[in-house]
């Protein structure tokens, strides 16, 4: 126990920083991941194959290379400079979102085409109907799954500690310099994330209970 | 007939001239020509793939069209977006299997076009809806969910859900099909109920009784093609054409 409150500042510094990391590119994915998702359902071919390019490219290149990318290739371009932390945001953001977008497509598919229906011939728009209609029954249909997500994301968050951001995958480092056992540090840092977990999935428990009743 | 009789020159509520429809090389609008006053109710008949679904959905141009032309209340149809949309929001439509959001409450379901289509406050529209909601009896089951109502409570809180938006026409297709028989009566009545007050309403059915007794006129359909257009009474007893009386020996018997 000595290991955790003697260093306490350090498992707060860090875990602070994962959270910030996990919150921002989470609400960054789940937005991005959605759009794709519309992209990827429009009636404009052009949008859908812009869609499925991004998917296919991203999800099947490793989130390390991603981080590489934002670290040493993207500052080349000289565009908007971005800090430790916004790279890692931006990096991590990429990466989920073309997860995310699948999941909510598959969300897609479940809602009966006849309610997108009478939503138009009620004069509601193409964004009306799938802001209103399709989307908030696609993400019910998708929890399980998007918890998943948000979990894997919440856990790569600890690549960011490779690109200098100072969150929880780095509390080993700092204290090994420190001389602190090694072992029960990463058994503390375990424990660290396994209570944001649950932290996640009582989200999700209380989601499900609530939106059960609508069906 | 009936409302065309007036002083006014009023164009027709619908009015499809020369209308041709495929879906690649399946023919399934045929030449169809059918006016529809003010204030008529008509039902289409036909046997099952004539084409009659298509011809209602035409309508409001959840199915696109081929050729040919439509208006409804003497404005030809817009082919896409916000004109599109307004139209659509003046054309109540009905379907078989009722189509009610299942994420929203029987209430929630009125409300929602005309909040966001006409821009009705919450409260305006709450109002309006328990209104019509209690006119087709289910005022009792508006804060539950659809997948709570039976099946007759389902499609009439869809008719409340159509009427909300004070439309100048209603479609219906096949409004009963999907119902349990001790059902059909409920929602039948609420349709006549309807005619009674004067709404403009085409009505694709197999309900016979409900032909003969709201009807202003009845449209028969075969592969696309208007057979038969005349009055119920006349198409009951003294149908013209062979597909008709093969139809008509069909239903009857059974
Ligand atoms: N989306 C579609 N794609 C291809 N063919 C279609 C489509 N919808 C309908 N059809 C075909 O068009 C024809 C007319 O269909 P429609 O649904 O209008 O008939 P209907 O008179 O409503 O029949 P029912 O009484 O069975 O509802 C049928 O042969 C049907 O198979
Ligand atoms: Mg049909």
């Amino acid at each position: 126990m000595d290991v955790l409150f003697d260093n306490l500042d350090v498992f707060a510094n860090g875990f602070y920083t994962t959270i910030q990391l996990f919150v921002v590119s989470g609400i960054g994915s789940l937005i991005l991941g959605t759009a794709l998702a519309m992209l990827r359902v429009s009636p404009v071919p052009v949008f859908r194959s812009a869609g499925t390019l991004y998917v296919t490219i991203v999800r099947n290149t490793p989130l390390t290379l991603v981080f590489l990318f934002f670290a040493f290739a993207y500052p080349r371009l000289d565009m908007v400079d971005l800090s430790f932390f916004m790279t890692a945001c931006v990096a991590l953001t990429v990466y989920t979102s073309a997860f995310i977008c699948e999941v909510v497509r598959s969300g897609i598919n479940t809602v009966p085409v006849g309610q997108a229906e009478a939503a138009r011939a009620l004069g509601l728009g193409f964004g009306q109907v799938l802001g209103t209609i399709v989307l908030p029954q696609a993400f019910r249909s998708v929890l399980p799954p998007m918890m998943s997500m948000l979990i894997a994301l919440l856990k790569n968050t600890t690549i960011a500690a490779g690109f200098s951001v100072a969150e929880a995958g780095q509390i080993r480092s700092i204290l090994s310099e420190r001389g602190e056992n090694q072992l029960l540090t990463l058994i503390f840092v375990a424990v660290g994330f396994i209570l944001l977990v649950m932290i996640l999935t009582s989200v999700q428990r209380t989601l499900e209970k609530r939106w059960s009743v609508a069906r | 007939m009936t409302a065309a009789e007036g002083s006014l020159p009023t164009p027709p509520m619908i009015r499809m001239a020369g209308v041709d429809k495929y879906f690649g090389q399946l023919h399934v609008l045929r030449d169809i020509n059918i006016e529809v006053p003010s204030g008529q109710v008509v039902v289409v008949l036909g046997p099952s793939g004539s084409g009659k679904s298509t011809l209602c959905r035409a309508i409001n141009r959840l199915e696109p069209i081929n050729s040919g032309t439509i208006e409804v209340d003497g404005k030809p149809l817009p082919a896409e977006g916000k004109a599109l949309a307004g139209l659509r929001a003046d054309v109540g439509m009905v379907f078989q299997q009722f189509n009610l959001f299942s994420h929203k409450t029987i209430v929630d379901n009125v409300t929602l076009a005309p909040v966001k289509v006409r821009k009705q406050s919450a409260a305006e529209a709450k109002k309006a809806a328990m209104a019509l909601l209690d006119r087709v009896g289910i005022a009792n089951q508006a804060e539950k969910y659809p997948a709570q109502l039976s099946g007759g409570q389902q499609q009439r809180a869809a008719i409340a859900r159509a009427l909300a938006m004070q439309p100048k026409v209603m479609l219906f297709d096949e409004p009963t099909s999907a119902l349990d028989p001790e059902m059909v009566q409920e929602v039948l009545d609420t349709m006549a109920g309807l005619a009674k007050d004067g709404m403009t309403m085409l009505v694709v059915t197999h309900e016979m009784g409900f032909a003969r007794r709201a009807a202003h006129r009845v449209v028969f359909m075969a592969d696309g093609e208007i057979v038969e257009d005349s009055t119920p009474n006349e198409f009951f007893t003294a149908p013209k054409s062979d597909r008709a009386k093969d139809f008509l020996g069909k239903i009857l018997t059974h």
